[in-house]
């Protein structure tokens, strides 16, 4: 999908690593996103606070900080602790959120919105964290009032320098201060609205991380706070030049830069990147897969693919071909990411119907679901032996479809697993195909479209529609989420899984048992 | 893996975060300026005088123009390109031309010079050419300082008040 194979590799042992000593669900790395809505609400929330004990004028800010840090230094000192180092943190878990989407490839096709919405979102935090430094009127207040005015400077925008505004302590004026508090508030509040833009295409974002992670944090941040609180540096005196300043890394590192080339090539530097950045999803190998197709004649309108489609792509719209039906399903193609997952979702994707061929709802061109069932029963048709498995592996999980050379296992591959109708599972065991059916995916907690593990554990779990029916034996379908680079434990697993597999002898065959099982529509496809 | 190894590993870890938050949110520190030295800054906007002085226009002029522009006096807007220098006792620091700003060339130039120097006693001198005459300076002020590290000097200039002024 990319051609970051190395990088990816890693993340991957990286990810693994983690999540056997967080769990997969509360693996820090598998929520970057949502740790960085939380350090901002953090920030917010503590930000709330300190407004109201800080004094806005020149000697009163710093004078008002100090206060809040030592007389209060178990409330107001904490609080101030933990708005400087959450939003540090913020910083962290941003840059490594981009990295992680980028060495993913999650940028391309439909992701672009995520990733172009992303990259004012550098400009803004950036923008916010260095205007609160401004504020607390010390000596590093100092160096960054005057290095980023006279960077100001070096734009052709300003007729006077603005950095002339900090020559001097008589030159300064109270209401430069009023302006950067008013930057301050309201930088950060429209970063939030940006944050918000960023996720609109995304079903169900994950902008909370699970509250064990979420305490855990809080608490080690809280400690830090306490060990090492967040003081101002001498106060700020324009007679006297900052010379070795306390310097915050995160939000500060192109400052230096500022003494080494010019201003306008740092801006040059800076904005170019951008621009090249927001080029991302469209240089390089892009293979755009055909997206999906509705067959309005097969669709109810029930709207469960819409539900369960992780990128927004689809729709509930009026009726308009003239069936009883209140509803039709559309599909927004700039938005689908061909995963297959809605059809997977259609209750009309059932093998056991009266119908010739298996046509749902809404299917995938480049992989009919009567194509996949065909495959299923071919490739099941030539096992052998009493633990017979059919391995559904996902495209963007493990390779190793050519790993597993043993009679008694097929694989087909699939976009996503959860493209899978449940009824698939219960046909193919029901009628005898296969002893077991396994599931292979990506790593648990980090599906690469999304939701596709969730959905699938929640249907087979008779928790969300449509739910796999009850008279199928739970210990007759297994799966191994553990991502791509991990042939040898889903080896592993598989092996479990058979050795785990009840055996069949005496079972009254299912067929006639289910009321609407008549005569299946891939029977006599079985030859595709 | 054993319940307890995991949790020590997940303490090691969030340990390892804030430890790395708590480090660079203020260290290593930035050495922005040797703490030996002084810092001298020269920056002022001075508006300079016009390039060409208005004149009165002549009737035969006049009549040329259109009936709506038919002001007697014509006065061009752009302005001279000034010139600053700055010495420390006979050792020159800066010497530049100011252009006028603005897309006319008729608004305020502006300079601003950052010099590191030796703290120490000097006699800085400031200079500036702000007319149309091609040699000597308009406004020349001198000042003996006691530089002390880390001062920061401020050479401003307002003509209002006579030219140069030292902080
Ligand atoms: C304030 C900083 C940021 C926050 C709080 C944030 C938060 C999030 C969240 C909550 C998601 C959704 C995750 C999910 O539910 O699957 C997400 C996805 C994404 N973000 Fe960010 N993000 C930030 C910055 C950025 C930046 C700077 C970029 C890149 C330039 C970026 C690129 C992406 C991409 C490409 C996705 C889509 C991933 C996918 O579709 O699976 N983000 N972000
Ligand atoms: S293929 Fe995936 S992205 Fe496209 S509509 Fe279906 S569920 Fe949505
Ligand atoms: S799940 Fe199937 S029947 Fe329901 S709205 Fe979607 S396409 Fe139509």
């Amino acid at each position: 999908m990319t051609g970051t194979r190395t990088p990816r590799r890693w993340l991957d042992r990286l990810e693994g690593g983690f999540d056997l000593i967080f769990t997969p669900r509360h693996n820090p790395l598998n929520q970057l996103g949502a740790l960085g809505w939380f350090f901002y609400w953090i920030v917010l929330v503590t930000g709330i606070y300190l407004y109201i004990f800080f004094d806005t004028g020149l000697r009163d800010a710093y004078e008002s900080l100090e206060r809040i840090t030592h007389v209060q230094w178990f409330a107001g000192g904490v609080m101030r602790s933990l708005h400087r180092y959450a939003s540090d943190a913020l910083v962290l878990v941003m840059v490594v959120h981009v990295m992680r989407e980028w060495v993913l490839g999650r940028f391309r096709g439909a992701r672009w919105f995520a990733w172009v919405s992303g990259v004012p979102l550098l400009w803004f935090v950036y923008a916010s964290g260095i205007s609160g430094y401004w504020m607390v009127w010390d000596q590093l207040a100092q160096y960054i009032a005057i290095a980023t005015t006279e960077w100001l400077d070096a734009l052709p925008f300003f007729g006077e320098p603005i950095a002339r505004n900090f020559l001097r302590d008589g030159t300064l004026s109270g209401r430069f201060f009023t302006l950067m508090v008013f930057i301050h508030i309201g930088v950060p509040l429209f970063l939030m609205f940006l944050m918000w833009v960023h996720i609109q295409r995304h079903m169900s974002p994950r902008v909370n991380p699970p509250r064990g992670l979420a305490v855990g944090i809080l608490l080690v941040l809280v400690l830090l706070s306490l060990i090492k609180p967040a003081l101002s540096q001498a106060p700020a005196d324009l007679g006297v030049v900052p010379a070795v300043i306390g310097f915050d890394w995160f939000y500060l590192p192109a400052y230096p830069l500022l003494e080494k080339i010019s201003g306008l090539s740092l801006w040059g530097i800076l904005v170019f990147g951008s621009l090249f950045m927001l080029c991302f999803p469209w240089i390089g190998r892009i293979r755009r897969q055909p997206v999906a197709v509705v067959d309005l004649d097969n669709c109810n309108g029930c709207g469960r693919c819409v539900q369960d489609c992780p990128f927004s792509a689809l729709t509930l719209e009026p009726r308009q071909d003239g069936l009883p039906f209140s509803h039709q399903v559309e599909v927004k193609s700039a938005l689908c990411m061909s995963c297959g997952i809605c059809a997977g979702a259609c209750p009309t994707a059932t093998p056991f119907r009266r119908s010739k061929a298996l046509t749902p709802g809404i299917d995938m061109p480049h992989r009919p679901l009567q194509e996949i069932l065909g495959q299923s029963v071919a490739a099941t048709a030539v096992l052998t032996g009493e633990d017979r498995v059919l391995v559904y592996l996902c495209d963007a999980g493990p390779k190793l479809a050519d790993v597993i050379a043993d009679s008694g296992v097929a694989v087909v591959c699939l976009p996503c697993v959860a493209m899978l109708p449940p009824p698939f599972m219960d046909y193919l065991l029901s009628r005898d195909h296969v002893d077991g059916i396994f599931l292979a995916g990506c790593r648990q907690g980090d599906c690469h479209f999304r939701l596709g593990l969730e959905w699938t554990e929640q249907r087979i779990a008779r928790e969300r529609d449509p739910m796999l029916r009850r008279r199928v034996q739970r210990e007759r379908i297994g799966h191994a989420w553990v991502g791509c680079a991990h042939d040898v434990q889903l080896q592993a697993q598989l092996a479990d899984f058979r050795a785990g597999l009840p055996h069949r002898r005496g079972e009254p065959p299912a067929k006639g048992v289910a009321p609407e099982s008549s005569e299946p529509v891939t029977e006599d496809a079985g030859h595709v | 893996m054993f319940r307890a190894l995991r949790y020590s590993l997940q303490a090691a870890i969030a340990l390892l975060f804030v430890a790395l938050i708590g480090y660079f949110s203020d260290s290593p520190p930035y050495i922005y300026h040797d703490a030996r030295m002084a810092l001298v800054k020269l920056s002022f906007s001075h508006a300079s005088q016009r390039a060409v002085e208005c004149r009165r226009r002549s009737a035969e002029e006049l009549a040329q123009l259109a009936p709506n522009m038919r002001i007697a006096m014509d006065c061009p807007r752009q302005r001279v390109v000034a010139r600053v220098e700055l010495y420390l006792d006979e050792k020159l620091l800066f010497a530049g031309d100011m252009p006028p700003g603005g897309i006319a060339g008729d608004g305020a130039g502006s300079v601003y010079q950052r010099f590191v120097v030796l703290p120490g006693r000097y006699l800085v001198t400031a200079r500036l050419r702000d007319s149309a005459r091609s040699e000597g300076f308009d406004y020349e002020n001198s000042k003996l300082v006691e530089l002390r590290s880390r001062q920061n000097f401020v050479v401003d200039f307002r003509a209002e008040t006579g030219g140069f002024q030292f902080f």
